[in-house]
């Protein structure tokens, strides 16, 4: 009975999945390439990769962690440096005249305009920077994990910094370029197919970076629904007691560390590509806080949730809220407290509001199978519970 | 020797500041074992504030007003977004703790326009004066003489007034002095007000050295502050000053140092190394559920 | 019941939003501006400035001197048609990681150009959106050569940071037989670190030593660095930061009574630096694209429009001084204007093409672009700060030989 569920549940999710891919495909297509929207779409599904792989140690595990600016990092820095055309070296390393990384992964599949080259080196890259990401997760967990709640928070939070400052130190700038950016790298819009005249017939710009964060978050939840996901959800409900049922703590929570920052690193991959550099500058502790907001906004323990509230926490402080940073006139009249910055505030007032008053967020621990399947179930009991 | 002289004397005078806010965050935690991150934002908006009503009123006026207006942001941050989530997870807390610190940073570049805000000259403590060759302002050598002057008031504060054996009870066991009688939201509310005033102080002194302002001028020095209180032993107020002053001193020595790059990261590779090996810090006790 | 009523909330929220974009390029899809409401043809352009941030205070100076431009020259006569100028802002906040998305909203306005961005992390990162968009973008103080270097789209009208550094350099050198700079840059600031390297290479190549330092993002504690300049024995302090901390560096070096001079890039040329320096008897030299009195009459022109607005004096940072930001800001928009004037279309590509071939006379000099994009530019001034007047006084025009 339950084995029929689950896979009458998981048909429709990729049915779901399937059907918002090929949407992404038809709107890129039909609709104007530059829009605002296609911006939100590509940083949410970035974000929302990000948002599940802090859900899965913060959520799932209760290993409360805030260490996915610096997994980031690696994963962006590892996929620049493993895929920036060995053309352009010279030009991104300008300071330190060239780079030591002589070889380049789209390169060595025949180049990053040749569409092999481009889909294995960005893989393989992206891959790379996941695993660096769960390699330096892993020395870090040896130490840190011990530590419980806050403690683990700070740690993390601080050798996140720590991992920042490596990489802007310049006696490493032959690899990471010092403190400067890295770019020139395949972004999300290498990958629209153009024709000879460099007119572009179809575009996947979009869709690559939905269809990379699908594959990555479907793998996530497929972990969840395991064993091991029973597991990490019985340490975070009581540890003493997974313990006592012959869980192994230290090797499951290291597990989860490291998967969890192996997407934070593919993550910083794609957020490289979508922001068309990698620069240690640009993850800082505020883009740390950023996605532990998007996982409470969207419920502690919810997939479904991170991804919902990363589309909307992107659209709302990229995109529809904008209008709140210019002056605006009604008539004569000027629209009070409209001046740059005021956005943000809004923005933290409503992030205040969820988490003072809706502090299970959108979802709660639910994802969003589980809500049609109770409606159907309780709709009588649902209101009254709830009232 | 010079040079020496005058790192060490920014270092002790960095560690003075940092100690009036590492107390803030080590009292806090003694007592609702929350990392209150918006405490370094408070400290950022006290240095606001003196900017704003230092233009409009006499300065006499204005210190005490700001010393006033700090403890009622600290008051009511604490009723407003920590108070309603007394029974939620710890994490709850945090995030909520997290949030007010951004709400307070973006409220701070609403209002400066995102521009950096010089701090007025305070007289006596903004002037230069010359000790064995090196110049530097009055308020370096002021500082570690009045951290420890407010330090020695408030242990006395908390080891012989009765608010203080409230605290101390607080601190020990939520629950029981909640049983015993002991009402805890004004203990807390307390513990906020003298921490938000020694912020405030904190960013007289600080601020008077380093005059630009920014809305995110208070998160290193909060950060920092913070690693200090654990390397002393959190809930210890002597610790989290000693611990501040290593922390202050050690920073400007690296700074001055080949090794400036690293100056945050080896404050929060201290902090590791702290915790991993020492949990408890240099003078916490025992019990406690770190590990 | 709540769970579903915000899972229905965000869902038609999200709908809105798909319907409100699927409908909003219908109706102005046929190229940028058009004919408004009115019936009369506007053209918008692009002003990709940071308003907040470390670079706020300059951002909103270049922005100024656009507005100024603006007020001076409303419409644009495009073949044949009289055009209404609309500028359009995106404030990037003067940090890279929101520079793209910035972008990608100036690019969804319809623009047919973009002007900026004060800065250059910012106009690197933000130049790829421009450059897949096929909009041309005009800089008009980002020195860095990585802005224009392998993007078509972005031109600028400033001088560069290897010519920058290099006049700095030799000006270290003839004016005070400097043998040992301090250099002080921000960590991962391309342009900190980009004009400290370019001088470094100028000043060793002529036989000095340079000692570069870097401090971490957010440092407020200048005291360290000062103090090791004094004991490394220095001849000169070199710290081309942004205003945010040049602020705190020179205020710090004021209070101190430092001896040694300070000397400084492009960015310290505002009101804010000076204002930390009033006072003092600090030696502070800087290089800039424009010295007031380098033409009377956009100074006049502009100090009035400035004085008539109190926004705009405060937005200049409380005075009326003039930031040579401000007439780069002016002559970035006039060449803009000439742009679309040769292109005869406001159609963005049409732009693009044109505006290799614009030569335009400005209130900074002549300005020319080169294969690059980059605008031929031989002459830097360099300023000194008069602390008791608060004024910046020209002490040299460098020109490379």
């Amino acid at each position: 009975m339950i084995e029929k569920k689950s896979k009458k549940g998981a048909f429709l999710a990729l049915a779901f999945v399937a059907a918002l891919l090929i949407l992404v495909i038809v709107l890129e297509n039909t609709m104007k390439p530059t829009h605002m929207l296609f911006t939100v779409l590509k940083k949410g599904a970035v974000y929302a990769l990000v948002a599940t792989s802090m859900n899965l140690l913060n959520g799932f595990t209760g290993l409360f962690s805030l260490g996915q600016a610096g997994f980031m990092l690696l994963g962006a820095y590892t996929y620049a440096i493993l895929t920036i055309p060995v053309a352009d070296k010279d030009s991104v390393y300008y300071l330190y005249g060239g780079s030591t990384v002589k070889f380049s992964l789209p390169d060595l599949f025949g180049g990053a305009d040749t569409a092999p080259g481009l889909i294995l080196g960005v893989l393989l890259a992206l891959i790379l920077g996941g695993c660096v990401a769960a390699l330096v997760a892993w020395l870090i967990g040896l130490p840190v994990l011990r530590l419980k709640s806050d403690y683990l928070a700070i740690a993390t939070l601080g050798f996140a910094e720590i991992i920042r400052a490596v990489f802007q130190w310049d006696k490493l700038g032959p690899v990471t370029n010092g403190a400067n950016a890295l770019k020139n790298f395949p972004t999300f819009s290498s990958f629209n197919i153009t024709n000879a005249n460099g007119e572009v017939v179809l575009r996947l710009s979009t869709f690559v970076a939905f269809l990379l964060s699908a594959i990555c978050i479907t793998i996530i939840v497929l972990l969840i629904n395991s064993s091991y996901g029973r597991a990490f959800k019985a340490i975070r409900e009581d540890d003493i007691a997974a313990e006592a049922m012959g869980i192994n703590l230290a090797k499951h929570k290291r597990l989860a560390f490291c998967i969890s920052s192996f997407f934070a690193g593919v993550g910083g991959g794609l957020f490289a590509m979508f922001a068309n550099q990698a620069q240690a500058k640009n993850f800082t502790t505020a883009m740390t806080y950023e996605i532990l907001l998007i996982v409470v906004i969207g419920g502690i323990g919810s997939i479904s949730g991170s991804c919902i509230a990363s589309f909307l926490y992107v659209a709302a402080s990229e995109w529809w809220l904008r209008f709140l940073d210019t002056e605006t006139y009604i008539g004569s009249f000027k629209v009070p407290f409209l001046r740059n910055g005021f956005r943000m505030v809004v923005f933290s007032v409503i992030i205040m509001i969820v988490v003072l008053f809706f502090r299970k967020g959108i979802m709660g621990d639910k994802e969003l199978p589980d809500l049609f399947r109770k409606r159907a179930k309780t709709k009588g009991k649902a209101g009254a519970e709830h009232a | 020797m010079q040079y020496g002289i005058s790192v060490l004397l920014s270092g002790i005078s960095l560690g003075g500041q940092y100690a009036l806010i590492a107390i803030g965050y080590t009292m806090v935690y003694g007592i609702l074992r929350l990392i209150n991150f918006a405490h370094g934002d408070v400290f950022m908006v006290a240095g606001l504030m003196m900017v704003y009503l230092s233009a409009a009123l006499p300065l006499g006026a204005a210190l005490p007003l700001v010393l006033l207006l700090t403890v009622l942001l600290g008051f009511a941050i604490e009723r407003a977004a920590y108070k309603p989530l007394r029974s939620a997870p710890r994490m709850s807390v945090m995030i909520s703790a997290i949030g007010v610190s951004y709400l307070l940073q973006n409220l701070a570049t609403y209002v400066t326009g995102g521009l950096p805000q010089m701090y007025p000259e305070l007289p006596l403590l903004s002037q230069n004066v010359s000790i064995a060759g090196v110049t530097t302002k009055w308020v370096t050598v002021v500082t570690p003489f009045l951290v420890i002057i407010l330090v020695l008031a408030l242990t006395q504060l908390i080891n012989h007034t009765k608010v203080g054996m409230a605290m101390r009870a607080v601190a020990k066991d939520f629950e029981t002095s909640q049983l015993m009688g002991i009402k805890i939201n004004s203990v807390i509310s307390i513990t906020f007000v003298i921490g938000s005033a020694l912020a405030a102080v904190g960013s007289m002194l600080y601020f008077t050295n380093y005059q630009s302002i920014v809305p995110l001028s208070g998160a290193l020095p909060g950060l920092r502050a913070f690693v200090a209180a654990v390397f002393g032993g959190i809930g210890s107020i002597p610790g989290a000053v000693v611990g501040a002053f290593i922390i202050g001193i050690s920073e400007t020595i690296i700074k001055g140092s080949n090794w400036s790059v690293f100056s945050d990261a080896f404050t929060f590779a201290l902090l590791i190394i702290i915790l991993v090996v020492k949990p408890t810090g240099l003078f916490g006790e025992k019990a406690t559920d770190k590990v | 019941m709540k769970k579903l009523l915000s899972l229905t909330l965000s869902c038609t929220l999200a709908l809105a939003a798909l319907s409100g974009c699927s409908s909003a390029p219908a109706g102005n899809s046929d190229a940028s501006g058009g004919e408004s409401a009115a019936g009369e043809k506007v053209v918008r352009i692009g002003v990709f400035e940071p308003a907040t941030g470390d670079s706020g205070p300059g951002g909103k100076q270049e922005m100024l001197g656009i507005q100024y431009a603006q007020s001076e020259q409303p419409t644009v006569e495009i073949g044949g048609e009289t055009y209404t100028v609309e500028l359009e802002y995106a404030d990037n906040g003067s940090d890279p990681a929101k520079a793209p998305t910035a972008a990608s909203e100036l690019v969804s306005k319809d623009v047919s150009m973009v002007l900026g961005s004060y800065g250059s992390g910012v106009s690197i990162a933000g130049g790829p959106v421009f450059d897949e968009a096929g909009l041309c973008v005009l800089g008009m103080s980002c020195t860095n050569p990585q802005v224009t270097a392998g993007n078509d789209y972005y031109f600028r009208i400033c001088f560069l940071d290897p010519f920058q550094g290099t006049v700095l350099a030799s000006f270290a050198q003839e004016k005070f037989a400097a043998e040992t700079v301090y250099c002080l840059g921000e960590l991962g600031n391309e342009y900190d670190q980009g004009l400290i390297a370019y001088f470094k290479e100028a000043f060793e190549a002529a036989g000095g030593t340079v000692i570069a330092d870097s401090f971490p993002t957010n440092t407020s504690d200048f005291t360290t660095y000062i103090n090791k300049a004094v004991a490394e024995g220095a001849d000169v302090i070199f710290c081309p930061v942004s205003i945010a901390y040049s602020t705190q560096i020179v205020k710090l070096c004021a209070g101190m009574g430092l001896d040694i001079p300070i000397l400084g890039g492009d960015t310290l040329d505002s009101n804010k630096v000076l204002e930390a320096a009033s006072g003092s008897d600090l030696k502070l030299y800087i290089s800039a694209f424009y010295q007031e009195g380098g033409s009377p009459k956009f100074d006049e022109g502009f100090k009035e429009w400035l004085n008539s607005d109190s926004t705009h004096i405060t937005n200049n940072g409380g005075n009326d001084t003039i930031a040579a930001v401000s007439a780069m800001g002016c002559d970035a928009y006039n060449v803009a204007l000439e742009a679309m004037k040769a292109a005869g279309s406001i159609d963005p590509a049409a732009v693009k093409a044109a505006m290799s071939g614009v030569t335009y006379q400005g209130v900074s000099g002549d300005i020319a672009f080169d294969d690059i994009g980059d605008a031929i530019r031989d002459t830097a001034y360099i300023k000194r700060a008069d602390t008791a007047g608060n004024t910046w006084v020209l002490e040299t025009v460098q020109t490379v030989k």
